[in-house]
């Protein structure tokens, strides 16, 4: 791979003494740190449908992600960077992953793979399904098709390689002071509720009430005349 | 199934008039193209006994309801079969709507057990008598019940589609825009998110503490709870069973289902009947292509057409490939499951993507192949492919699972991992529903290809793969045994292969269905795989429901593991088989 070509490390403009020349390397911290995340990212080995056969193609030997440091899966969330949400995200589900998604150490990254996770794909409408990861985890690459091909899936773990070598050890959130807010754990109630969506339930709850009233109203005096 | 089976002698070939032998109870369905027998709902038990022992319907196939909204009747549908062959018999019990109870049909037929509970959770029929009535598919405390006809999504559009218009003034819009919270999710006026207090389980727990069995009475020790999943490498998606073990042996064990219940039959009783083509792939996606097959005779038996010959004859050879595809890969992932990690996966994951490729050739897709029309097929055989196919059907394949068989039938640790476990007689499997290879490997020597032909099957010189055991181990070899048969079939189809044309008529997008209900079977890789679809004339289909066999298969799951020791689970699993887009479809 390019990046890891002698020349692409040595960017920084420091001359190195001719007595030390091919004994040390001088790089930024960025790179070389992004270097290594980038060319050992371990996928969490976690399927939810049918994008995940495509994924299991992916890491078979026809396509075999190991060409790109990718072929460890985990199967446990503790010891994964990154999660390949592969499949149809389901509101019996969504707890499960939020849950998962917690439970990675950073740095952590999120491909939604497939139409479904994109945004509910064919099953969009379905009672059960949410309409895409994103709703309650943050997502760095997503990827089209229904199922993406194995090429679609190597292009978007690609994709996210990108991403991560342009991130800056700055600026990051998980070296930053203040503490990372786990993402609170939807409920499964007469409906999947978002902890976040408290306030507009109550609002609507209002609202429907109002309109239950405002409906007895208009009917009632009909009633008597 | 034990002493009452052993009635003093049936005559199982003998016609009997159903309504007939129950002229108070029985009446003949007439609406006009259904078929079968209503039952009273008193004497239902006493009729299914009688069909089970004295007409020798043995086999219960389908359970589901069906919700006639403007007659405000709700109808349970059962649609039995003899294990020696032949055609069905259906019977219906009707309820009222607003008070849909119906005596469980479980003392009578196990098997109905996980899809009496699919019916309850779903429409809301319940069932009198049944052992362990929860939900299965929602979670409890799901609001409605959301197959009732009256009962609307938080995405709801129209009753039906094609939907009028998506361009209101030019502009598109997205549903989620008309929808106060911005997302699929709806609740009652009286929800108070701070106070509700999910239900968390007690009941599974409560149940999986009833069913513990076999417990020894000498040990003295506490038993444990155990869950695995719904993420876990092993349970082939995302699945849960929960076990109670003592020590090491499983003592009692529930599988919890619906993480990926993607609401396929209400979407697709509002999708017009073309539609739902696409929407089959995805509910056992390895083998997509058989289920386009069932799917596809179901409304052709409405429709009343039939595909010209060389369409039967490509659906044969692609329902065949997709078995091999399907049975190869089961295979891979059982032995990763045995421990062998990935290694044979691999081997046969190679194979797969060559069957792949053939489909990708000629349907344009590697997994959602959606192939079949009613009355044909979309696409005929690129150049080459027929060559392609007769070499792999000829040369690569039958060497490749002799390879397998080689590598792995007389492996140490995987007869060692596998002998003896997780048996299933032939007596439960029948009363479980198992179905395919499960059925199979019990010694019940059932296919539908030749027990009840469709296509063209009964062209095809094949056994029917039967193992006896009924143990892990035969429900490896049985995939073996019919990765063969079904080589077979495809050498013969594949020199047979006539020219003409693929389609009966016109292609077209938009069906007309006439009214009546019919009930499409087929031999699918995981097992009998069953449409029932219900018309009334309209573009969309008043009641579409699957029968799948990868949930049903999971009636005989907890009979399986019980006695064994815990990392067995995993093993029996594997050797079910189950896609969880099928199981929760
Ligand atoms: S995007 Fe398509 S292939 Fe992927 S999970 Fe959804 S339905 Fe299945």
């Amino acid at each position: 791979m390019n990046e890891m070509k002698r020349e692409n490390i040595e960017s920084t403009k420091y001359d190195i003494p001719p007595e030390l020349q091919g004994q040390v390397e001088i790089t930024t911290i960025d790179k070389i740190y992004n270097w290594g995340r980038r060319s050992s990212i371990w996928p969490l080995m976690f399927g939810l449908a049918c994008c995940a056969i495509e994924m299991i193609c992916t890491a078979a030997s026809r396509y075999d992600f190991a060409r790109f440091g990718m072929e460890v899966m985990r199967p446990s969330p503790r010891q994964a960077d990154l999660m390949i949400v592969a499949g149809t995200v389901t509101k019996k589900m969504i707890p499960t992953i939020v849950r998962l998604y917690n439970q990675m150490p950073e740095p952590k990254y999120v491909v939604a793979m497939g139409a479904c996770a994109s945004g509910g794909g064919p099953f969009k409408e379905g009672y059960n399904v949410v309409s895409g990861v994103d709703r309650y985890v943050p997502v760095d690459v997503y990827i089209a098709g229904c199922p993406p091909t194995p090429q679609a899936l190597i292009h978007g773990l690609i994709t996210l390689q990108r991403k991560i070598d342009a991130q800056s050890i700055k600026k990051v959130r998980w070296y930053r002071k203040e503490p990372i807010e786990a993402v609170p754990i939807p409920v499964l109630g007469p409906d999947v509720v978002d902890p976040h969506q408290y306030a507009i339930i109550h609002e609507q709850a209002k609202k429907l009430h109002e309109e239950a009233v405002n409906q007895a109203a208009e009917t009632a005096p009909a009633e008597t005349a | 199934m034990d002493e009452q089976t052993a009635v003093p002698f049936i005559d199982v070939t003998r016609e009997v008039d159903l309504a007939a032998r129950f002229p108070e109870a029985v009446i003949v369905d007439v609406r006009k193209e259904y078929e079968g027998y209503i039952v009273n709902r008193d004497r239902l038990i006493e009729v299914a006994t009688a069909i089970r022992d004295e007409l020798g319907y043995d086999y219960l196939s389908s359970v589901t309801g069906v919700d006639y909204l403007p007659d405000g009747v709700m109808e349970v549908v059962y649609h039995v079969y003899k294990m020696t062959g032949g055609p069905g018999l259906v019977f219906k019990t009707q309820t009222p709507r607003d008070e849909a109870v119906v005596p469980s049909l479980v003392p009578v037929y196990p098997g109905a057990d996980l899809q009496e509970r699919e019916a309850w959770d779903l429409l809301g029929i319940r069932f009198e008598g049944h052992p362990d009535l929860r939900r299965i598919l929602m979670w409890e405390g799901f609001a409605g019940y959301p197959l009732r006809k009256d009962w609307q999504e938080a995405y709801f559009e129209e009753e039906g589609k094609p939907f009028k218009n998506r361009w209101p003034d030019g502009q598109v819009y997205r549903i989620e825009d008309k929808n106060p919270y911005e997302n699929n999710v709806q609740y009652p006026a009286d929800f108070i998110p701070e106070e509700y207090e999910p239900e968390n389980d007690a009941l599974l727990y409560d149940s999986l503490k009833r069913s513990i069995r076999g417990r020894d009475p000498e040990l003295e020790t506490d038993v444990v709870m155990v869950n695995m999943g719904p993420q876990h490498p092993s349970t082939h998606g995302v699945f849960r069973i929960a076990v109670a073990l003592e020590g090491e042996k499983i003592v009692a064990l529930k599988p919890v289902m619906g993480y990926l219940h993607r609401n396929h039959e209400k979407i697709g009783e509002r999708n017009t009947f073309l539609q739902n083509m696409p929407y089959t792939d995805r509910l056992d996606y390895l083998s997509s292509l058989s289920n386009n097959f069932g799917y596809a005779l179901a409304v052709e038996k409405l429709m009343n057409v039939r595909p010209p010959e060389r369409a039967e004859y490509l659906r044969v050879i692609m329902a065949e490939l997709t078995r091999i595809s399907n049975h190869i890969f089961a295979i891979g992932t059982f032995l990763n499951d045995l421990g062998a990690y990935f290694t044979p996966a691999l081997y046969a994951i190679k194979e797969r993507e060559l069957i792949l490729d053939i489909f990708e050739a000629t349907t344009g897709s590697r997994m959602m192949c959606n192939y079949f029309r009613f009355g044909g097929v979309t696409r005929d055989l690129p150049e080459g492919i027929a060559e392609k196919i007769h070499r792999l059907v000829y040369d690569r394949l039958p060497q490749k699972v002799d390879e397998l068989d080689l590598y792995l039938t007389n492996n140490e640790i995987v007869r060692s991992r596998t002998e003896g476990v997780g048996v299933l007689t032939a007596e439960q499997a029948i009363a479980y529903s198992a179905a395919g290879p499960v059925l199979r490997a019990s010694g019940v020597p059932y296919d539908i290809r030749r027990a009840d032909p469709y296509s063209i099957y009964d062209r095809f010189e094949f056994d029917v793969a039967v193992r006896y055991h009924g143990d892990t181990y035969d429900r490896y070899l049985i995939r073996i045994d019919e990765m063969r048969q079904s080589l077979r079939i495809l050498q013969q189809a594949i020199k047979d292969l006539p020219e003409g044309s693929i389609q009966e008529g016109k292609p077209q997008y938009q069906v007309r269905v006439p009214a009546g209900e019919a009930y499409g079977r087929v031999e699918g890789p995981k097992g009998e795989l069953g449409y029932y679809v219900i018309s009334n004339g309209k573009p969309n289909p008043w009641r579409y429901h699957v029968r799948a066999p990868s949930f049903i298969n999971l009636t005989g799951y907890e009979t399986m593991c019980v006695g064994n020791k815990v990392a067995d689970v995993v093993a029996i699993l594997g050797s079910i088989d189950i896609v969880l887009g099928e199981t929760d479809r």
